[in-house]
Formats: C-alpha cells, structure tokens, sequence
C-alpha cells in the first residue's frame, strides 16, 4: 500500500496461502501495522492516535446512552436524568461522552496545528489534509446535534441560533432553515432528524478516518524535518524508518495513557466544568437564556462570525457592490465558512518550497501567533459584543484570513529557508548519535 | 498525583473560556463545603439536616421532580436508614395515572413536581446554577476555589438585606445582595450605567429567617447553617452520584498512571537500541 519500499507480508503455512489468494486481509492488516514511519517523529505526531480512540469512546459510550434516552420534546430531558440517576454506571457514561467531546476537540486542533506547522498539508498530502477538514466540519456537525439531544436550555436556543445562520442566506435562507429543521422552529421534528443524524454522522467520521490514513499511508508520514523518506532502495528507507509496530504503536499507547488520565481526572472530578450551567435547565422557548454561548470548541470561528458587523467598511463595501444581497448577517456566516475554508486550501496557498517550519525562520512567528490568535478568538467569542471585545473579535478575525490569504502565499517569496538536514536518518542522529561518533566525540572533547 | 493535578490545571484553564457572565456585581460567598476537592466528600448528617430543612420549609413552594424516595436511602447520601426512607415518602401524595387519583408515595415514586407556579424545581439547581465564572469569565474561581453552584443557592439565601435607600419603596421584588440576573431599580443605576448597589430584586420572599427548624442532633440553626445545609442537599440532590464519581476517578487516575509508567519503561527500553542507548 505505501511508496516507501518494505518487507510485504508472505503468506506461510497452506492456510494461510489459502486464505491470500482468496482474501488478503492478514497481508492489508500486516502492511498497515509495519508501515514504515519516519524515526524522527515527535510527541505532536500522537494526536491521531488520540482522535482515533476518541471516536471509539464516544461510538461505544453514545451506544450505551442511545438504549437509554429518548428523543421527545417532554421525556428528553428526563431521560437524561435517568441515565444520570438510575442507569447503572450511567452517570460516568454521560460524563465520558459529554467530556469526550472535548477531548476530541483538544486533539483535533493540536493535530490540525502540528500539520500546519511542518507543513504536513503540502504537496504531496493535500487529499489528506482535504480529507481531514471534511472530518472537521463533521466532527463540529455532530457535537453540535449531540449538544441538542438533551434539550436543555442552551440546547434549544443554541439551535435557534445556530439554524438561523443559514437563514441568514438571501433568497433561499428561510427555507433551508425549515428544511434542517423540518418545522418552521425549534421543535419535536429537529429534536428528532438530530438525534438520528448524530447517531449516523461518527460512522461516516469512522469511514473517513479510514480513507484518512489511507491517504497518509499511500504518501508517507511527514516528520518534523519536512524531507521525505528516501526510497531509492529498501535499504536506504530503513535507514530513515522504523516499522509502526511496536516502535509507533508502545509510543503512542504511552502518550495516549497520559492524556486518558488527565482526562479521567476532568471527569472523575470536574465532569461540569467545560459544560454551560444552562443546559442543566429543561429547554424553555419562552425564556431565551441571557447568554447564549457555543460550548468552547466552537469559540474561535463564533468570534469569527460575530466579528464582521454592519459597520466595518469591508462589510459595508461588499453590501453596496453586491446591491445589499450580503448584509452584515451573511456576511459574518460566510466568513465563518470563510475561515476554515482558507484552512482547507493551505495547501495552495503555501508557496515555500520548505516543508516543516522548523527551517522557516519568519513562518515560524507568523505560526505563533496565528495559535495565539486561535486562542484570542477562543476567549473572545465568549464574550459579551460590546465595549473593547468587538475591536479585538476584528483584528483577530482579520489576522486569521491574512495569515492564509497574505501570509502563506508571502512569505514563500520572501523569506530566505535555514539548511534542512539531507535525510531523516542526519536529524535522527543528530539527537541520538551513534556511539562511534559518540566516543568520537567524547575523545576529541578530552 | 500532582503532576496530574497540574497537568489538569494546565489543560482546563487553557479550555476554559465559554462561560456566562454575570450581569452585575453580585456577591456569592466561597463556603467551605465538605464535598468540594477530588478528595471532598458529603457530609451525611449535613444532608439530613438539609433534607430536613427542604421538607418543612422549601417544600411548601418547590419541588423536587427528578429525585427518587428509594435515594435517600442511598450510600454517598443522606443514607437514611430504609424504615425512616420508607416512612418518609409516606408523608408524600402522588398522582398515580393508572387509578387516575391521589395515592401515599412509595419509595419508588418521585418528589412530587413544582406545586407553585413561579417556584423552579430544586432538582438540579446546584449544577444550573454554577455560572457565576469569574474573573472575565475564565471560570477560574470554580476552578481554584471549587465554587459552584452550592455557594450560590446558599449566598442567596442569606443574601436577603434591607432594600437600599436609592430604591423606591414599591419596587417589584425582594433585594439580594447575591442575586445578580433579578429587576434593578433605575434609581439605583449612576451616571455611568454602574449598579449602586451590589445583586438586585428576587422574586423569592425571604424563606430562611434563622430558627426555622429544629435539629434533632442539635446543630446551630442560625441563618448561615441553614442556607449551607440546604444547598448542600441541593447539591446532592443535582449530583446524587458524586461519591461514586469520584472513587471511579480516583482509581482511572491511578491506574492510568500506572499503566503510563510500565509504557513509559517499554517505549524507553524499546527504543533504546535505535537510539544508540543501550
């Protein structure tokens, strides 16, 4: 399955030549677990790992919870509290799925940094990362549904809201909203066509996350040094490579069980605390909360949305140019798309022929700042749209389109790359020398 | 342990930014609950008195829908003994829908739902109402100072004060020092749109005055105690699982570091070779 040259899987016995001509599975299952991975992978390189299990835990605790809940306007609510009261072992179900929403979000966006810092997007991996970004839009579909099925305050009104986006479409908006929702509220019908699409939508994750690393093991891993495998002769590959069992699989169970027990510690002790209070309230459509908030996976592009109002000039621009078909309202929805479409064409937008940002000596400020601004618009999309906070929502907002729109395409041009080792195998060594160079050197030191 | 804690730390308050705010000054006191920490738990006889109190004063307006008889009896709560439990849920009519009519209530039934129209139910009013995350919504003092939702439901019932005198005398409401999304008197609002005075007017008349019960084991029925016993029913009543939660916690927690080491050691010695270590 991969272009970097190994030993494939023969089989041995009569059974199992048996077995390969009429099914090759144990040679696909053996290819898979011995893809040759880059040595010099580091800890970023375990996030996958982590979202992989992640949708394992939610599929098998959202099945467990499905058995108990019921998708009705008066019982949803109740039946939540009957899994939290008198399921057995409920509650800690619950609190494993509620939480592993989060965690899938934790890991999905160090997964997604990590690829824009070493370039992981770049040719010859954009059906990877394009593959990726459609599991994030369908990662942020599900939590989204999956946040409304216990129809409690911020459930309902967080829909309203939410569906009322795409309202904001001119001409067709309205109907596309009552079409999601299948009335023309909030009601039983999206209570329902929610409870069975994110029921649906984690197999289509689960499918996808298949193709994903097909992708990615077709190409190669990338590495924090950017430069490929050497694949001029088995030989030389294994020089760069070490086989994904055990040395990938040991090293990611380690980190895996590292962040699982920071995990358990959030659940076991402060299973609420990323949650809003409200939800704790039946969903009431006569008394809409205060603050209606996004849970905080959703912040950054909710700051994004909220920040382009009537009276920012580019808005107003485009509202004359287009005859006032995109008002302040579309324009935000359409820059919240906007924002994670610019993502998702890194990969052209990107003009440096270095790959990693390890040898990009001013790509790797921009970088910088673009996750502190992440984090910005994570904090300021919680916030109220008065006072200094519709200031800082703009700038932020602006810094991430410039980033992928003026930035990528810029610097590619402009900055002059450091030196990049010739292989893998160089920067391996170059941490972990070998010890006749080790004695080598501990001699000439003497 | 630590290191965990920290790593904790670290991560929540990175995650945390998607709380409400509140809208003004209100002051929500940090007590000092038994069940607050990892390692915090309920403090039984306190539940009892909390219970004690929700039946003879809270109980005459609200309700307490999600809650089963059966749990009182239950381990990591009130655990009153099954004869009391039983003889408890006696005191309660149900509406029973198979006979259509009024029948006694069996530990298997629930609190009867709200009975007054304007009284929320109490059952998870500890966890609904644990948003009060300061400072600039970071949810930092839930986090460091474990408040929550119990600090608040036992702030405003003894945040009950003489209305202040920039107010009118007919303003709708009660005033509450720690009630903070209630009516504001235009009055009490300055030049520069700042509140004059801190929380504002509740709905709820005074219900604890001190003295409004009697405890068997003889425990202090000041004004203070009562409002901390009761939220601290009222937080069990929310979370009835909380001890089971944490126990499961502590042992995940344990384990998995357990298991982080012994991988630790293999990925360490695994490697070794390639790494020109051995």
């Amino acid at each position: 399955m991969s272009g970097i040259p190994h030993d494939h899987y023969e089989p041995k016995t009569g059974i199992e030549k048996w077995l390969h001509t009429r099914l090759p599975i144990v040679g696909l299952v053996y290819d898979t677990l011995m893809l040759p991975t880059p040595k010099n992978l580091n800890w970023m390189w375990i996030w996958g790992i982590v979202l992989a299990f992640t949708l394992v835990l939610q599929i098998a605790t959202g099945i467990v919870l499905v058995m108990h809940y019921t998708p009705h306007v008066d019982l949803a609510f109740a039946s939540v509290e009957h899994i939290m009261r008198d399921v057995n072992g409920g509650h800690m179900i619950r609190y494993f799925h509620a939480n592993g929403a989060s965690l899938f979000f934790v890991a999905v966006y160090l997964h997604m940094f990590r690829g824009l810092y070493y370039g992981s997007y770049k040719a010859p991996r954009e059906v990877t990362w394009i593959i990726g970004m459609l599991m994030y839009l369908m990662m942020m579909g599900t939590a989204f549904m999956g946040y409304v099925l216990p129809w409690g305050q911020m459930s309902f009104h967080g829909t309203a809201v939410i569906t009322g986006l795409f309202g904001a479409i001119p001409f067709i908006g309205e109907s596309i909203q009552t079409w999601l929702l299948g009335a023309s509220a909030v009601g039983q019908p999206a209570l329902n066509r929610f409870f069975s699409l994110h029921y649906l939508l984690p197999f289509v994750l689960l499918g996808l996350t298949i193709v994903h690393v097909w992708a990615f093991h077709t190409t190669g891993n990338n590495n924090p040094t950017g430069v490929e495998v050497r694949r001029t002769s088995k030989e030389d590959a294994a020089k760069d490579t070490l086989p994904f069992w055990p040395y990938f699989v040991i090293k990611d169970l380690f980190a895996l069980a590292v962040v699982l027990a920071v995990f358990m510690a959030i659940v076991g002790f402060m299973p609420n605390y990323l949650g809003h209070p409200d939800n704790y309230v039946p969903a009431n459509p006569l008394a809409t909360p205060s603050h209606i908030v996004p849970e905080w996976y959703f912040l950054p592009f909710y700051a994004i949305l909220r920040a382009f109002t009537a009276d920012v000039w580019i808005v107003q621009l485009v509202n004359f140019v287009s005859f006032g078909i995109i008002d302040a309202k579309f324009f935000g929805v359409l820059a919240m798309f906007g924002a994670i479409a610019v993502m998702a064409l890194a990969p052209w937008l990107d003009t440096s022929s270095v790959r990693s940002g390890r040898y990009r000596p001013m790509f790797k400020w921009w970088f910088a700042l673009l996750a502190f601004d992440f984090m910005v618009l994570m904090w300021v999309g919680a916030m109220p749209t008065d006072g200094i906070y519709p200031y800082i929502s703009l700038i932020a907002a602006t810094y991430w389109f410039g980033y992928f729109l003026v930035l990528l395409p810029l610097l590619g041009v402009i900055e002059k790359p450091l030196p990049q080792p010739a292989t893998i195998e160089d920067d391996f060594n170059a941490h972990y020398a070998p010890k006749a160079e080790a004695d080598a050197s501990a001699k000439s030191a003497e | 342990m630590f290191r965990t804690l920290t790593l904790t730390a670290a991560t929540a308050l990175a995650l945390t930014t998607g709380q409400a705010i509140a809208e003004g000054e209100s002051h929500v006191h940090d007590y000092d609950f038994s069940f607050e920490g990892p390692f915090g738990s309920y403090d039984q006889m306190q539940l009892q008195r909390g219970l004690q109190i929700y039946t003879e004063v809270c109980s005459s307006c609200h309700g307490l829908e999600f809650v089963a008889f059966r749990t009182l009896h239950d381990e990591g709560g009130p655990a009153l003994p099954e004869d009391q439990m039983r003889a408890y849920a006696e005191f309660y009519e149900v509406y029973d829908p198979e006979i259509d009519d009024y029948r006694l209530a069996t530990p298997a039934d629930k609190f009867p739902a709200v009975t007054s129209a304007n009284a929320p139910d109490l059952s998870l009013m500890a966890k609904s109402r644990a948003g009060f995350h300061g400072p600039l919504g970071s949810g930092i003092n839930q986090f460091v100072k474990g408040m929550g939702g119990a600090e608040y439901i036992a702030s405003i019932l003894a945040g009950y004060e003489e209305a202040p005198d920039c107010a009118p005398e007919d303003f709708d409401g009660y005033y509450n020092v720690a009630f903070a999304s209630g009516g504001f008197p235009e009055e009490c609002v300055d030049d520069h749109g700042h509140n004059m005075v801190p929380g504002s007017w509740i709905g709820m008349a005074q219900p604890l005055w001190g003295d409004d019960v009697e405890f068997a084991d003889g425990h202090s029925t000041d004004i203070e105690h009562e409002a901390q016993d009761v939220a601290a029913f009222l937080m069990w009543t929310a979370e009835p699982k909380m001890m089971a939660r944490k126990q499961a916690g502590l042992a995940g927690v344990i384990l998995l570091i357990m298991l982080s080491v012994l991988l630790y050691l293999t990925n360490k010695r695994l490697w070794a070779p390639h790494k020109h270590k051995d």
